[in-house]
């Protein structure tokens, strides 16, 4: 596959979404909780508490909507500030109650709207950065479709990140950076190329740990291992030091790219 | 028809109907057009007054070297990290001559080191714009980063000056990373219980606004600054519709609660020096 037959990969209706992995994993186990307590209630953010076989976990994901009355609902997986602040408001209670969070993340980018600009989408993301930096529970992060710039970043800063094997995660949409650049959205495919946004190139520039076979939504057995694998890692994380953790999670990310630099 | 209707900048000044008067002939390069208010202003006047138009108030921009010299005491500032900077890490077409293009203006799209403000020893990060926009790539994040982590060893304050259209594309996905990881030096930072105050300037944008930008413990902005996540073109491009007057400029943001204050440039650095003391910052013994 092309970088850019992975994009229009990883926008695919038909893969599962946010609600089907949570579905798939801990079915009944799930109970979503609303509203950031400043503002309103995101759709686009579906969040909870669930088991993770004998472990409670927050679980935060960004929903696209499975058919077009959800996805308006949903609008389209792109989040406003009160998503936002609601993932951080759960995170943060997921961390006094000692819960590991589980962020699946599928956006097109956060949401470009005046409302959005309005409440402060830049700031919303900037806190849950400086935040989830910090925070002493353990995170994973699975980029399970798009992972569109600061919108995708503000449930990536993790312990650990995964991706989807047809998932893409890039600081610009590829049609984006090629209008900007080229004049030409058309040339998006050359952008998809050059950005090094699929899993592989994602995973050589070291910010992913690991690729995921892409499960489909009927596939069992496939979410059960990824249930398998991903209790096995929060558990790990679950038995650190928090400082220890924290500070794990921030030379992760004190890491990435610094091999290049020039001094 | 004005016959001058086709000389630009000449044009502007026959036309201009209160300069025109008792204008002594100066040559054209001496003048500048303030946007704004379409004065016409001596270049050395404008220079004196901070590059302020003298007629509306007007924020011209500055570059970093100004920006460095209008804040820190005289001979004070101390760069640090000034031969740090990124390559082409991703082979990003066209990106090599690009970066060639802008180091003939400086050597990275941000200047950080420590100098005195009023006495009070800082941590300055002042981003420039004219290296690619203020872009934010790997050097940046990570020259801001080092900052960071020096003033929170020294124990020292930072004051920031942002402009920056976001992250830098060539870098692709590692020009995302410096937002999660300038974002986490600053938490240290803060965690340590020291003091961070932001400057906005036009334009802080995208990537760096949705970053170190709006993690200041106190927010500045210079008067009239494009203060924005997504940009003013995307919004309008995606919804459609035309954005109200005014919209995402400093005085809106500060009306909708996202900075503190709308400082003018002349009061800037009294303004960051009695923040400065007010949290306990004292000045070096001379
Ligand atoms: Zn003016």
């Amino acid at each position: 596959m092309t970088a850019y037959e992975k994009v229009t990969a990883a926008r695919d209706v038909k893969k599962p979404t946010a609600v089907d992995y949570i579905a798939n994993m801990f079915g009944d186990s799930f109970i979503e909780l609303h509203g950031d307590r400043r503002f309103a209630d995101d759709k686009a953010i579906v969040a909870g508490l669930a088991m993770l076989y004998d472990t409670p976990v927050t679980v935060i994901g960004i929903e696209k909507g499975r058919n077009t009355k959800e996805r308006v609902e949903r609008n389209f997986g792109q989040a406003q500030p009160e998503g936002y602040r609601k993932a951080l408001r759960l995170m943060k209670q997921a961390e006094k109650f000692r819960r590991p969070v589980l962020c699946l993340v599928d956006t097109s980018g956060a949401y470009p709207g005046i409302g959005a600009e309005e409440r402060g989408q830049g700031q919303a993301i900037a806190e849950n950065l400086m935040e989830m930096m910090a925070l002493k529970t353990p995170v994973l992060t699975i980029l399970i479709g798009e992972g569109g710039s600061g919108g995708a970043l503000a449930l990536a800063v993790a312990d650990e990140v995964w991706m989807m094997e047809n998932a893409v995660y890039s600081v610009i949409s590829p049609e984006g950076c090629a209008s900007i650049l080229w004049k030409d959205s058309a040339k998006a495919p050359e952008a998809a190329e050059a950005l090094k946004m699929t899993a592989q190139d994602l995973f050589d520039l070291g910010v992913v740990e690991r690729i995921i076979r892409q499960p489909k939504t009927e596939d069992k057995a496939m979410f059960e291992s990824l249930k398998l694998l991903i209790s096995r890692t929060l558990t790990k994380n679950l038995s650190l030091d928090p400082d220890v953790l924290t500070e794990q999670r921030y030379k992760r990310f004190r890491r990435i790219g610094t091999g290049h630099l020039i001094t | 028809m004005n016959i001058f209707s086709f000389v630009k900048p000449k044009n502007e000044l026959e036309n201009s109907d209160d300069t025109k008067q008792n204008v002594p002939f100066v040559p054209e390069e001496m003048w500048t057009r303030c946007p704004k208010c379409n004065t016409m202003l001596l270049t050395t006047d404008m220079e004196e007054n901070l590059n302020v138009c003298t007629g509306c108030n007007h924020h011209f921009r500055m570059s970093a070297a100004q920006r460095v010299e209008l804040l820190a005491d005289e001979g004070s500032f101390c760069e640090h990290d000034a031969s740090l900077a990124g390559g082409n890490i991703l082979d990003f077409p066209g990106y090599d001559q690009k970066l060639e293009k802008a180091r003939k203006n400086a050597k990275e799209s941000v200047i950080c080191g420590e100098c005195l403000m009023g006495g009070v020893r800082t941590v300055l990060c002042v981003m420039d714009a004219d290296f690619m926009m203020g872009s934010m790539g790997t050097a940046t994040g990570e020259k801001i980063t080092r900052a960071f982590e020096l003033a929170t060893e020294r124990r020292l304050p930072v004051v920031a000056v942002t402009v920056s259209g976001g992250a830098r594309m060539q870098e692709g996905i590692l020009s995302l990373m410096q937002m999660a990881k300038t974002s986490g030096a600053v938490k240290r930072h803060s965690d340590a219980g020291l003091l961070y105050i932001t400057v906005l300037t036009d334009p802080t944008t995208g990537g760096v606004t949705a970053s170190f930008a709006m993690e200041g413990d106190i927010i500045l902005a210079e008067p009239d600054t494009l203060v924005a996540f997504a940009g003013p073109r995307v919004i309008e491009q995606t919804m459609r519709q035309k954005l109200p007057k005014d919209f995402q400029t400093s005085e809106f943001v500060l009306q909708k609660g996202f900075i503190d204050a709308v400082v003018n440039r002349q009061s800037l650095k009294p303004t960051l020096i009695k923040l400065l003391k007010l949290h306990g910052c004292r000045e070096e013994k001379k």
